[in-house]
């Protein structure tokens, strides 16, 4: 805790709606102890700035700075000071920027400086001071970390994450489930073009690939083999592999999931005419060909999946809306067979995983069903030199560079592409026959061919299987496989390696379907973030989004009740429990989102630099006037620190203002709310309390993925202890707030406020 | 040998690449050519599928930047020459002045006295600005820029007050020493005026998708009301042009991986701001690959978004009303059409940056302008500069692009 802390008010920034001067005396008057160092400057942020508050520190006048003055958002690269607490107070933008008067009208800049806004400054300016004092520089929690990357599965992806994690000096762990290495690129004939000028499908190059891997001394390849469990945290995981028979315990830091897909199960291409000896998939195709066992002289690639599709959407409606009874009897059906299970002496199985193989596969896998059917064709003109090849499209997926191999098979007559509507596939005599309507040539035409292709679906291993088997509180698998039908993905667009789990990062196919050439830019990009999360673990800092930072949570045991909540609701499984429920964290798992310390009901988590008691006592910084007719309502905003707070900023920089009865406090994430600060507020004699948190739901956009959920699930909770204690519940509203809502934001804050006076004064007022 | 790492520009691609390297301790330096880091992304209103603001990504990459000493950046800047070999590049950049100092300021009261007004490039010409400006959402780093050459000599006395204001700085030349070398120079829209057939950028009406994006974005030059420039009236008939130079031999010729999807999302842009709108998309193949099918499929469900497949042959102004005449040739009836949209999208393709300027010895390019090979000499391509892709693969390309340049400088 800071002793002696430094006050600096930047003039340029506050003048002449305030006046820098009486800020600093009302500091020194009720500061004295806390701040031996009060300064004025005409412009703080300057090399001449700078020097003052440097000076300050070496002569050891000052362990910490308060900095009062531009947003902390700008400016950073000036008032950056190594070995004391650096605090900003935002007067500018979101105090006098922003300050309406009660009736909306903006201050006179030469009138006499408004009570409501001095009073603002005054209170910002204490709960700056009140950031510092509860806070502490923390000391990190170092993990001695093993640096060894264990790479899951042993194709493509993974044989190339392999060499990346050994040539970046990291030992390597080489896991194969199958007793060869190569996965499905061992079986493929050729691949279509992986580099410039994207015109011709060459050989895989796989056997030089496995052959690298196997003799690079730093790779260990474990064939046949399968990752039991893993333990622990990134740094200092432990990977129970089973090889054959034997099981191994290994070290390892961080895990690049490169598992790849399994072929989709054939029915849901069988409306598309395969149960035919005439039809295949795409997979099955490429098997023959790379066996010299295709010799159909005519073949034809069916891409459009519509046919299934629209058979598998509508079986699944029908199984949705089903009827109550209809529920209740497959449940009954459940209950039998499972209980015919147990009779027989079945154990009952804790965890049943939850199987994502659907149609939707198809599309999934739309893009590289299109390179695929183009690559077959070239085959069937390369093996027999009068064959020919059609493609049957609804949209050729080929996007990007790759037009230009489309482009070159457009150019071979003996490949015949069109677009159109599949009606049917039915097998005449020796040969299939193709019906196809909405076709380029403007009628319904008939395509006669010896045998047809339909493609092959890729379903991600992790739709079948938990895979990376993690012994977490939460569970064995990543919590959020739905959302992407069972593919290991990210929902982050910017951020497509960040998932819920630190230190496992997929790449290639389990992750997306995606071609040879993209699957090794991923292998790469994968491998980075384990080294650089086993890099962060050696550290004891946060990756992602709070790179770098050293706090973590601290847990008082002595008053932990084992409620769980924590454990059940951090968004990244960094907790994990004892029999008795006591948490168990593991610092380098933990994101630093705080909603372990928003969700514990006794309060006893929290952070060196961000806890319950700082905001607390932010909060009480507020002076709430006892009569709300003299002195006015007060009111205040929770901003997430993300998304809410700048785009508060912008507002202030676009002209807008709010009430000058609102006190913004930045927050970590919604997630790191707790209720106690509702509820203190509120008996205070705060008249309401918005918070403002991000988007949440499918398309959520919170940076901790569940902060501003769970945060709206509890204040649906504190609306109960609310009522008991006699205030309104309608006081606590949560908004979601997008950065770039920063023109609608002076209003929901507004109409907030106007709601709130509606409701009339908060009871508690001057108790 | 150095084991510092030089990004080329400070885009999405560059930015990540540059924070993913040194997150694990590596010196990075990123050199922008424009005034702000963010690149294309930052003229973005929204991304698909999900609908998000890039800006909230951005925060959080500067963020990153803010809190990691180890990036240093450069803006106003631009690679000169780069000589030497991998592991010990010497690179000349020269940086241009901005003549605004560091520390955040208000000039907004100085810039309204300002005389003559500029084309907002930024804003793809929908607008102007003054010639101190600061015009990109959530700026970083928050600096105004001031082109002296656009001032009076009266504009120029008025900053004779302004202590952040320097406007004695000169350009200025810096050497770095860089062990590799990753290239995120990023794209550029494909030249509209090059498109005759399609009005080559004189019909008012007819605008580009990334118009589009400005129009809509709360921070562009409507405060994000979809509207005709010609007149400011609330199109309810409008058109979207796919493959406005894409997949053309005579243009692009490749796909642009992004117009498709962006058409489908700036569809949704105006069926929320105009529930009454009609759309129409003209499209060769309509290329919504992989996870992206279900957005696809939602916005095509509604049925006053309606797509037709067909080349656009011809877009020419309607005298008077200002509406857009588009002749299309409806490739699954063969019919030939003429349509009148009251506004028209170009969904103009992606073209690298580096197609048609000089680049430094050492960076290939292919006929197009993607970069090609040059891995083996320590520089790597990253993001669109190597081929047209999505942000999230962007984020990808920069994120691998960043350990190959680790590699580089480690040795073994």
């Amino acid at each position: 805790m800071p002793e002696k802390i430094g006050v600096y008010f930047d003039q340029a920034s506050i003048s002449p709606f305030l006046k820098a001067e009486d800020i600093a005396e009302f500091v020194g008057k009720v500061f004295a102890n806390e701040c031996p160092v009060i300064k004025c400057h005409p412009r703080l942020n300057t090399e001449e700035g700078r020097k003052l508050i440097q000076e300050d520190i070496d002569a050891g006048n000052v362990d910490a700075v308060l900095i009062c003055g531009t947003s902390p958002r700008v400016d950073w690269d000036i008032f950056n000071f190594d070995n004391v607490m650096v605090e900003r107070v935002n007067l500018r933008e979101q105090c006098i920027k922003v300050f309406r008067n009660p009736d909306g009208s903006l201050p006179d800049p030469n009138g006499e400086v408004p009570e409501l806004l001095q009073i603002m400054a005054n209170e910002y300016v204490k709960m700056g001071l009140m950031k510092l004092t509860k806070g502490g520089l923390s000391e990190a929690q170092v993990i001695n970390s093993t640096k060894v990357v264990m790479v899951l599965g042993g194709g493509f992806t993974g044989l190339t994450a392999a060499l990346y994690a050994a040539k970046t000096n990291h030992d390597v762990i080489l896991v194969e489930k199958e007793d060869t290495l190569g996965g499905k690129a061992a079986g493929m004939y050729k691949t279509f073009p992986l580099a410039y000028p994207y015109l011709e499908a060459h050989v895989t190059g796989i056997e030089d690939l496995i052959a690298e891997v196997e003799s690079n001394s730093r790779i260990k390849v474990l064939k046949s083999a399968e990752l039991t469990t893993l333990e622990g945290a990134p740094g200092e995981y432990t990977a129970n592999i089973k090889v054959g028979s034997i099981s191994e315990e290994l070290p390892v830091g961080a895990v690049v999931l490169a598992t790849g897909w399994v072929p989709q199960d054939t029915k849901y291409v069988e409306p598309m005419g395969y149960g035919s000896s005439k039809v295949v998939t795409a997979a099955e195709f490429e098997a023959m060909v790379k066996a010299g066992k295709m010799d159909a002289s005519s073949v034809a690639f069916v891409l459009d999946t519509r046919l299934s599709e629209a058979q598998f959407a509508a079986e699944e409606e029908t199984y949705a809306n089903r009827s109550d009874e209809e529920i209740a009897s497959d449940d009954a059906d459940a209950k039998t067979a499972s209980d015919a299970a147990k009779a027989n002496g079945e154990e009952e199985e804790d965890f049943v995983y939850e199987d994502m193989e659907s149609y939707k596969h198809l599309p999934y896998s739309s893009e590289l069903s299109s390179l695929v059917a183009l690559k077959q064709a070239n085959y069937v003109r390369e093996l027999n030199e009068d064959g020919i090849a059609y493609i049957i499209y609804d949209h050729m997926m080929v996007p990007g560079v790759n037009e230009r191999y489309y482009r070159a098979a457009q150019d071979d007559p003996g490949i015949m592409l069109t677009k159109g509507t599949v009606t049917s596939v039915t097998e005449e005599g020796d040969s299939m026959i193709i019906a196809a309507s909405n076709t380029l040539l403007g009628e319904n035409i008939e395509i006669q061919a010896d045998l047809v292709v339909v493609p092959t679906g890729m379903v991600p291993t992790t739709a079948h299987d938990p895979t990376i088997n993690l012994v977490y509180r939460q569970g064995p698998a990543f919590p959020d496989l739905k959302q992407f039908d069972g593919y290991a993905d990210s929902n982050y667009i910017c951020f497509p390696y960040e998932t819920r789990r630190t230190g496992v990062y997929a790449a290639g196919c389990v992750r997306q379907p995606m071609t040879m050439g993209l699957a090794r830019e991923d292998a790469a990009g994968a491998v980075l973030k384990a080294i650089q999360c086993i890099n962060s673990a050696n550290h004891g800092v946060a990756v992602h989004p709070r790179s770098g930072d050293n706090s973590y949570p601290v847990f008082n045991f002595m008053r932990c009740t084992q409620c769980k909540r924590c454990t059940e609701e951090c968004p990244f499984g960094a907790l994990d429990d004892d029999e008795k429920g006591t948490p168990k964290p593991n610092p380098s798992r933990c994101r630093r989102c705080g909603t372990c310390m928003g969700a514990c009901p006794e309060r006893v988590i929290g952070f060196d630099n961000y806890n319950i008691d700082m905001v607390g006592s932010m909060i009480k910084q507020v002076d709430v006037p006892d009569d709300m007719e003299v002195g006015g309502p007060r009111f205040i905003v929770l901003a997430c620190e993300n998304d809410a707070y700048p785009a508060l900023d912008m507002a202030a920089m676009r002209g807008k203002g709010w009430s000058p009865y609102v006190r913004v406090v930045p927050v970590r994430c919604l997630g790191s709310v707790n209720t106690i600060w509702i509820a203190d507020a509120m008996s205070k004699g705060i008249d309401g309390v918005l918070l403002l948190g991000c988007k949440y739901g499918e398309d959520y956009q919170c940076h901790f993925v569940k902060g501003s959920e769970l945060c709206d699930r509890r204040m649906e909770n504190v609306a109960d202890s609310l009522k008991r204690l006699g205030v309104e519940p309608e006081r606590v509203v949560q908004s979601e707030l997008a950065i770039d809502d920063y023109d609608k934001v002076s209003d929901l804050i507004d109409t907030f406020v106007n709601d709130m006076i509606k409701i009339g004064p908060n009871p508690f007022k001057g108790y | 040998m150095s084991k510092s790492i030089l990004v080329v520009g400070g885009g999405f691609s560059g930015i990540t690449a540059a924070l993913e390297a040194a997150e694990v301790g590596h010196e990075v330096f990123i050199v922008e050519k424009a005034p702000f880091l963010g690149g294309r992304v930052m003229q973005l209103n929204k991304y698909f599928p999900k609908l998000c603001p890039p800006s909230c990504g951005l925060e959080i990459q500067f963020q990153r930047i803010k809190n990691n000493k180890n990036v240093k950046f450069f803006t106003m800047a631009e690679v000169e020459s780069i000589s030497g070999s991998k592991g010990d590049f010497e690179v000349k950049i020269s940086i241009k002045p901005r003549y605004v100092g560091p520390g955040s300021v208000d000039l907004s009261e100085v810039i309204e006295k300002l005389s003559n007004n500029v084309t907002d490039e930024f804003e793809f010409k929908l607008c102007d600005r003054k010639a101190l400006y600061m015009d990109v959402p959530f700026a970083f780093p928050a600096r105004y820029v001031l082109e002296k050459e656009n001032c009076t000599d009266e504009d120029l006395k008025l900053f004779s007050g302004v202590d952040a204001i320097d406007l004695n700085e000169e350009e200025k030349v810096i050497t770095l020493n860089v062990g590799s070398i990753v290239y995120a120079t990023g794209w550029k829209p494909y030249d509209v005026t090059k498109l005759s057939n399609l009005g080559a950028g004189t019909v008012a009406n007819c605008i580009t998708n990334m118009q589009m994006e400005r129009l809509a974005a709360p921070s562009g030059p409507t405060s994000g009301q979809i509207v005709r420039p010609s007149d400011g009236a609330q199109p309810k008939n409008i058109g979207f042009v796919q493959c406005a130079g894409s997949r053309d031999e005579n243009h692009l010729n490749y796909c642009s991986y992004i117009c498709c999807m962006a058409s489908l999302k700036q569809a949704q842009y105006i069926r929320e701001q105009y529930p009454d709108a009609k759309i129409t998309v003209y499209y060769i193949d309509l290329r919504t690959p992989g996870r992206y099918d279900k957005f696809a499929k939602r916005i095509l469900a509604d049925d006053k978004i309606n797509a037709v497949k067909g080349k656009v042959a011809e877009v020419i102004e309607v005298s008077g009303s200002g509406n857009v005449l588009v002749t299309v040739e409806d490739a699954e009836t063969g019919i030939k059409a003429q349509n009148e949209h009251d506004l028209l999208v170009l969904a103009t393709g992606m073209q690298p940056s580096l197609a048609g300027v000089p680049v430094p010895t050492g960076v290939q390019v292919d006929d197009q302008g993607f970069i090609v090979g040059g891995e083996e000499q320590g520089i790597f391509a990253a993001g669109c500069a190597k081929q047209p892709l999505d942000v999230m693969k962007t984020a990808q390309s920069g994120t691998a692009s960043a350990l190959k340049a680790i590699q580089t400088v480690i040795g073994r």
